[in-house]
């Protein structure tokens, strides 16, 4: 299975979507907090973090005696620019561009 | 509970890259690199705990910035080395001095760590600390980029990788 084979796999089903729906809206949880939020047992939770994290899709941290959560965006940047990415325009011009916007809201 | 309560504002990404991790360390510290993927600043390090980092404005952001009639700081990013590990471990602050909003959040801590996974091929993982820094974590989780501030982390490992693996960037 090649790595984008992975994330597609991991990504065709709801309960490893919602799961990455939660990290997205919150980084950095315990399988405890992501359990709690589920009608599933403990086990088929870790399954399902299991295939996410095989598609790198979830990136785990030890924090102490907690194992930690976090939502890996960078294979879905991958795909993204495999199909999309040659439409990016330059990004020095972009970045003024942005420093603009910002003093903008600053001054407002 | 309180660590459900606890906010969590680290931000991790990883990306397995073929090449040898003494090719992805350069690749993040030496300018001849760094001008080749990302925002193309050239980095300067000074690779020894202590040691300072700083990423100057490149000509390209400073005309751009002249263009619509903004002035653009010399230096764009600065921080302190903390560790420095090569090839395989880099831990420093990180500050952006973009615009006044960034700068005034001050610094973060910034965590590259560089495994060899086999095949020829290395783990390179990034955690970025940013406590405190909510416009900068909006801007390194790639949230502006439909303002055109660029894709983020994400984007910055995933043309890393482009560079690395087929020696051409991606396009723009």
């Amino acid at each position: 299975m090649t790595d984008d084979d992975r994330v597609f796999r991991a990504l065709a089903d709801p309960t490893r979507r919602f799961l990455l729906d939660r990290l997205f809206e919150r980084d950095g949880r315990t399988l405890t907090e992501l359990e709690s939020e589920l009608e599933m047992t403990r086990f088929g939770v870790m399954k399902h973090l299991r295939v996410l994290e095989e598609a790198d899709l979830v990136v785990t941290r030890r924090s102490g005696r907690e194992k930690l959560h976090f939502l890996n965006p960078v294979p879905i940047q991958l795909i993204h620019d495999r199909w999309i990415g040659k439409y990016r325009e330059r990004q020095a011009s972009a970045l003024a561009e942005l420093k603009t916007e910002l003093e903008k809201e600053e001054a407002g | 509970m309180s660590t459900m309560m606890e906010t969590k504002t680290t931000q991790v990404y990883r990306v397995y890259i073929k090449a040898t991790p003494q090719a992805i360390w350069d690749a993040i510290t030496k300018p001849e690199w760094t001008e080749r993927y990302g925002f193309g600043g050239r980095v300067e390090y000074e690779l020894r705990p202590g040691g300072s980092y700083r990423v100057p404005t490149t000509e390209a952001m400073k005309r751009a910035g002249a263009g619509m009639g903004i002035s653009t700081p010399d230096v764009m990013v600065d921080g302190e080395v903390i560790e420095a590990d090569p090839p395989r471990r880099l831990v420093q602050t990180w500050r952006m001095l973009m615009d006044q909003a960034t700068e005034a959040e001050g610094f973060t801590r910034l965590t590259y760590e560089i495994e060899e996974s086999g095949g020829g091929v290395s783990k390179l993982t990034l955690v970025h600390e940013l406590e405190g820094a909510p416009k900068l974590a909006a801007l390194t989780a790639g949230e502006r980029e439909a303002e055109g501030a660029g894709g983020g982390w994400s984007w910055v490992l995933s043309d890393l990788k482009t560079l690395l693996e087929t020696g051409a960037r991606l396009g723009g």
